[in-house]
Formats: C-alpha cells, structure tokens, sequence
C-alpha cells in the first residue's frame, strides 16, 4: 500500500502523552454512584430499561459515553444537527448524549437504529425515563437512511459487535448478536465504517469503540484511507480486554491521494511517523 | 417516529425503485411540543423533500398545516416567527418535530411491503431473501 506506515500515523493524531493521560483512570469516579457531576451528564443506570435479549450497559458503553463526555465541550462547539447511534441496545449512550448535549434544544435532533426488535424498545423506554427524544429505527445498519440521509448527519456513535467469534454467530437471533463480530471481530464493523462515511456530514464526527483484537491501527488505517484523520480518545484496560475510543473525522490532508501531505515535515503526526508506531500501539495496550 | 425521520427513511424490499417516499398510514399519533430552533429549520429545510412532507401531513389528516410550496429562508427568518404560532416557521417545526406516529405502518410505493410501526419504532428489517441485492 502506498505511504506505508506513515499513512497510518498521520492518521491517529493521538500523541503518545494523550495516550497515557487518557488511560489512566485513577481519578475518575465509578459509574452510578451519584454527586458528580457526571451522573446530571449522562443517563441514570437506574433508569436504563432492559430485556433479556437486550445489551445491558457495560464497561464498553460506559467507556463510549465517558469519551463522549471528554468531548462534551467541542460537540457543543459543533452543534450537531443530527446525531445518530447505530447499534443502540439498551439505549445508555444515544440518552447519554442526548442528555449531554440537552442545552443545544431543538437544535440537535437524534437517531438510533439496532437489529435487535427488543432493543429499539427498549431504547424508546430508556429515553423516555429521561425525558428526552430520539427517533429510533429497527433496521440493519442505517438500511433505508443511508440515501437521504447521505452527508447529512454531524455525529455517529457506534458500540459494535466485536467480539471475535466464528461467523455463523453473527447471524443468530437475540442477544448474541449483541457481541459476535465474526473473524477477528471485525465482521459487522467493517460494513458499519462505509455505512458511516455515506451519511457522516463534511464536518462530521464519528466515535467508535474498536478492542485490541479488532486492529484498531488497520481501522485507522482503513479510513485514513477514505480521507479521515483519526485519533485514540480514551484506553481502558479491563480483565478481559482493552477497549479504545476511537474518533474519525474528514481531513483534507489525508486520504491516498494527500500522502504527499501527509508526509511534509510539518506537524507533530509527522514526528509521530518516524517513530515504530505498530510497537508503541501495542506497548501502550 | 418523528415525520422528520419519516423524511429521510426509503424501503430497500427487493423491488424497490426509489423506495420513496413511503406511505404513511397512521393509526394513533401524538404531539408533544418543543421550543423551536429557526437555525435548525432553516439548515433543514433545503434537505427536505417537500412533497413527501406535504403528504404525510394529509396522511395524518393534516391538510391545511402546510402550504404546497415550501416557505421561503425570509418567511423562516421573519422577525418573531417563532413565537407566532400561525407562522410558517411553527409549521414547519410542528410537521418536522412535534407530531409522533405512535402505531401505524410505512408502505413501500413500489412493492407495497407494508413496515409497521408499533410504540413508535417503524420496523424496517426484511428478510433475508427480500433485501434489494
Ligand atoms: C455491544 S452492543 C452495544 C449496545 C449499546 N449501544 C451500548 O453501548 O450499551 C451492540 C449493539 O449493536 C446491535 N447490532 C448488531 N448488529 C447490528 C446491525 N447489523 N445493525 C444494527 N445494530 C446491530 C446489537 O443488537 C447490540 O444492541
């Protein structure tokens, strides 16, 4: 692939110190406990409906809303007209950032969409405990929207399926859908990122959960690519896995045809291209 | 469902040409009012599909809320537009944001493939051998 490497680290602008203040989460207060100012930010765990069949909220989703959180301040510096969640469950993140960017009214209006026929329920229950609206959809992706909807949305939040798992799972019914991401659990996200960048406006934002095992340096990769920037919002290294909030976004200097650009001896990504990125990526997992 | 989703939305049945707009047939709706943004309205309203709007609101046994042409960026930008109820702005707003199709369906125009919407949801999912290839 032209540009190698390079491409890719000018793709996740992220520098390296970013990386470790963003992981380390000593000082953030645990989730449901009340008094921060946290909980008038984000949905009430209490008050997220749920369903057998349905995703309840998890160290993945909590992680998607704290990035989203981090971000508060340039989303409202953004005003999204429309945001959307492909992937809702039970409906903690799209509520999250409905409540977080509540000040923007009418202004900012929402979507969400999942397979799940429980889980668009139970979102539209979980909204309506908090007193805020989005239009949810049960469909595949954004199947239906992706024409008149194209460039048109400011903001994608996506918690996918990612679990590694062998391919037939994804297909099942209910609440195994929730994780299977098929091979390398990469299955479901890889038709999700075209999906988004039909609908992702020009100044349009997408956050994106990705776990170690996804690549998400291939992911970077991949959009850098289709000519967005990208960069690592947030780590969070549970037992299980090491989640990372990832964050896209169009950059004229990007893309195949910009690898001159991305190359100048200019910027920081530039330094940051000279250092062994694959290496640092994994030593900082 | 909002009828600005109503708006965006198309039917991938197989069959499909355009998909679009989708029929509304509305058995129970609500409203519920929220504070209107002209900016949002007027960024809006140039990725409306008018007419597609313009028949929902019929669906809905609307006729006389919105006019056949859409309003112009000086009607939305008149001064006090948003407190005046009758104004083309307030229309506007109500059709896009303030009127929910609680339980009907979307029908597709090509294929009739009827998507219902029950508590709100508009349910698009097909099976597998009916998604346009
Ligand atoms: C990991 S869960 C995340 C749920 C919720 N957003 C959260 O963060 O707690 C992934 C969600 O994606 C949904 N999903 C899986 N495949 C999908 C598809 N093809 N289209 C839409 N949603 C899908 C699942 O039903 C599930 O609700």
């Amino acid at each position: 692939m032209a540009g190698g490497d390079s491409a890719a680290v000018s793709a996740v602008e992220g520098r390296l110190s970013e990386l470790s203040t963003n992981s380390d989460e000593k000082g953030l207060p645990r989730r449901g406990k009340s008094l921060s100012g946290r909980t008038l930010n984000t949905a009430q765990i209490q008050l997220v409906a749920s369903h057998p069949e349905v995703y309840e909220p998890c160290d993945d989703s909590f992680a998607l809303v704290d990035a989203l959180l981090s971000d508060k301040a340039q989303l409202l510096t953004l005003k999204p007209r429309l945001c959307m969640e492909i992937g809702c469950g039970s409906g903690y993140v799209i509520t999250s950032l409905a409540i977080m960017l509540r000040q923007l009214g009418s202004g900012t209006q929402y979507l969400a969409t999942d397979i799940n026929q429980h889980a668009v329920e139970t979102t539209q229950a979980t909204l309506e405990a908090h007193g805020v609206h989005a239009d949810v959809i049960a469909t595949d992706i954004v199947s239906g929207l992706e024409k008149r909807l194209h460039g048109l949305v400011d903001v994608v939040v996506v918690n996918p399926p990612y679990v590694p798992t062998p391919e037939e799972e994804i297909e099942s019914n209910g609440i195994a859908s929730s994780w299977a991401g098929g091979i390398n659990g990469r299955q479901v996200i890889d038709r999700i990122l075209p999906a988004v960048r039909e609908l992702l406006s020009e100044r349009g934002w997408l956050y994106m959960i990705a776990l170690e095992d996804n690549d998400p340096l291939d992911i970077c990769h991949l959009m850098n690519e289709k000519g967005y920037a990208s960069r690592v919002l947030l780590k969070r290294c549970t037992e299980e896995e090491s989640l990372y909030v990832l964050k896209f976004w169009q950059d004229a200097s990007t893309g195949t045809n910009a690898s001159h650009a991305a190359r100048s001896p200019r910027s920081e990504s530039s330094w940051l291209s000279q250092l062994p990125f694959r290496s640092l990526w994994h030593k900082n997992a | 469902m909002r009828l600005l989703t109503h708006n965006m939305l198309a039917s991938n049945a197989r069959g499909a040409v355009t998909g679009y707009p989708l029929k509304l047939q509305v058995v129970k709706w609500s409203t519920k009012e929220v504070e209107p943004n002209p900016e949002f309205l007027r960024g809006m309203l140039p990725k409306i599909d008018w007419p597609a709007l313009v028949a929902a609101t019929q669906a809905l046994g609307l006729p006389e809320l919105l006019p056949e042409a859409p309003p112009t960026d000086a009607e939305l930008s008149a001064e006090g537009a948003a407190a005046d109820e009758g104004s083309a702005l307030r229309r506007l707003h109500r059709a896009l944001l303030e009127i929910h199709i609680e339980e009907g369906a979307l029908v597709c125009p090509d294929t009739d493939r009827c998507f219902p919407i029950s508590r709100g949801v508009p349910n698009m999912l097909l099976h597998e051998d009916e998604v346009r290839n």
